[in-house]
């Protein structure tokens, strides 16, 4: 085995050596297609307004800019389920959503209307367009008037759309009630839960015995489980989901986080029980004027602890997606396939099994802290300590 | 920041509002409230179950001692038994033996006197019939002796000499 082992790691050293050689930087051919493409691509700006915005694919000559659009188009929730599109035919394949604006009036419309931000889509008498991901009002030649920052002006109606994160919240909820109701009725049958209910049940009682009751309290956990489980396995199947080829960005979107934290904060603060306020507006064991300066910190404070949780999953996330699309990118972006191909699937791979224990582990935080902030609202202070100061 | 503002969608918000709270009322009614209520019955019926076998040892255990101790006191109590038993039997043994000595030496004693009375009865008939023996050889003799007369007077004359002597 030794004997064997050696030849083949020099080879695979010899491989590696050799890799930078063989890649070169100056891949003729492609550049010169690529250049076309945006040829092509300007053309198609040119006539009608790509949803990558007009002044953005102006600009961009090279396949990076490109790149980071398309980036941060999988980033941004859409109005259409597109699994993939054919840039050089400038075809989507996917199906549509329902957009639901809210101006003056409800406006329900397919999003097959926008064609995905290439036309003007008009409904009674009112003109919307798509750009970047987001629907403005428009004339009928829609014009978008952008301002020194490449932003659109124009007016943006209230979108009630059932966008994509919306079908996927849906999904994954539909797949949660699936499973735990399904468990849920296995116990009638006998004690021990049979099938997949095997592999639920120990979550569900990690849950239970290694963030509820530790950080809220034997006595109190019970009416916060509901909360937790739901929200562990929601934020964790859409954190997976967003690892599936669809890619999904739901978690990585800061007004899902935003909502979940507002659930925790919301729930902390109609559970809180009497100590708690009292420690934030009249702290117990300082001096008057401590007391007075120390209100307003600790009232901010129940605001920091929910941003805090906002953030860590939306950048987590966030920062996850886009360093998995980088990386697929280097594809792309480098001029030899033969050596960017295997070191950019590896790295992929690499990164993509982090993910996956990130996905897992960002649910855990967050129903951690969530828990934790509960705990802090409902626990029971111990008053003697208090007086004796 | 901006990017993050730009980024929040109230639509998104209002949607995800919406559904978390509905599934987790739905989860709550249907999923969470029957499964934590039949693991908590379960974890219960577990621990109960360790209980009461912890229980039945115990009393398995006390049984065992009990059982135990009487087989103890039985066995002492056999054990007195068969020691009063050989004792019993000892006693009953020298008793017979001393009974039996007795009642020998009172029998042989009787037998003795039995036969020293027979002896004396036997000496006595023995002396009659010597003593009858005796007269009759006598009288047979003093029969022949006095038949002639001669013989009768010298016998006389014997006897008449010794009286003298006297």
């Amino acid at each position: 085995m030794v004997i064997l082992n050696r030849p083949l790691r020099l080879i695979i050293a010899t491989f590696l050596a050799c890799l930078p050689l063989i890649s070169f930087a100056n891949g003729e051919n492609d550049s010169t297609h690529v250049q076309t493409e945006t040829v092509v691509h300007e053309e198609a700006a040119a006539v009608s307004e790509h949803q990558e915005g007009a002044a953005h694919e102006a600009v961009s000559q090279d396949p990076k800019e490109k790149i980071n659009a398309f980036i941060d188009h999988h980033l941004q929730d859409s109005h259409d389920f597109v699994f993939f599109s054919d840039e050089k035919e400038n075809a989507h394949y996917g199906f549509s959503l329902p957009v639901i604006l809210l101006d003056g009036g409800l406006k329900i419309f397919s999003s097959s209307k926008l064609h995905h931000g290439e036309a003007v889509a008009e409904v009674d008498g009112n003109y919307y367009k798509l750009v970047h991901g987001k629907i403005y009002k428009t004339d009928a030649a829609g014009t978008i008037n952008f301002n020194e920052h490449g932003h659109p002006e124009n007016e943006q109606p209230l979108d009630f759309s059932i966008t994509k994160n919306v079908v996927s919240m849906l999904f994954v909820s539909a797949l949660l009630l699936l499973m735990f109701t399904g468990l849920a009725k296995s116990y009638k049958k006998g004690p021990i839960p049979t099938g997949f209910g095997r592999v639920l049940e120990p979550l569900i009682l990690f849950i239970r015995d290694e963030i509820a009751i530790p950080n809220i309290g034997e006595k109190k956990y019970r009416k916060f489980m509901g909360y937790l489980l739901t929200v562990f396995f929601f934020v964790w199947l859409l954190n997976l989901l967003g690892m599936t080829p669809l890619g999904i960005n739901v978690t990585g979107n800061i007004a899902i986080t935003i909502c979940l934290a507002a659930f925790t904060y919301i729930i902390t603060q109609f559970s809180a029980n009497k100590d708690y306020w009292g420690h934030i507006f009249w702290m117990p064991g300082v001096p008057v004027p401590m007391k007075i300066i120390l209100a307003p910190i600790e009232l901010l404070g129940t605001l920091t602890k929910p941003f805090a949780l906002l953030i860590r999953l939306y950048a987590n996330i966030t920062a996850g997606h886009v360093v998995i699309m980088s990386l697929i990118a280097m594809i792309f972006v480098g001029k030899n396939l033969a050596a960017d191909l295997p070191i950019s699937l590896g790295l992929t791979l690499f990164i993509s099994v982090i993910e996956v224990l990130v996905a897992f582990l960002q649910a855990f935080i967050f129903t951690m802290l969530s828990s934790l902030f509960i705990g802090m609202a409902v626990q029971d202070h111990h008053h003697d300590d208090h007086e004796a100061h | 920041m901006e990017k993050l503002i730009n980024d929040f969608s109230f639509g998104l918000f209002f949607w995800q509002a919406i559904i978390l709270l509905i599934l987790i009322l739905l989860m709550v009614k249907f999923a969470w409230k029957p499964i934590v209520q039949a693991i908590t019955d379960r974890e219960e019926g577990i621990k109960n179950a360790l209980d009461s076998a912890e229980n039945a040892r115990k009393e398995m255990q006390n049984l065992q001692a009990d059982n135990q101790r009487i087989l103890n006191e039985a066995r002492a109590e056999r054990d007195a038994m068969l020691k009063e038993a050989r004792e019993m039997k000892e006693k009953m043994v020298a008793d017979a033996k001393n009974e039996a000595q007795v009642q020998g030496l009172k029998m042989i004693e009787q037998a003795k006197a039995a036969i020293e009375s027979e002896k004396n009865a036997a000496m006595a008939e023995l002396k009659l019939q010597v003593s009858t023996l005796s007269l009759s050889i006598a009288e047979k003799l003093l029969k022949d002796e006095l038949s002639n007369t001669e013989a009768q007077t010298k016998l006389v004359e014997k006897m008449l000499g010794d009286v003298k002597l006297n």
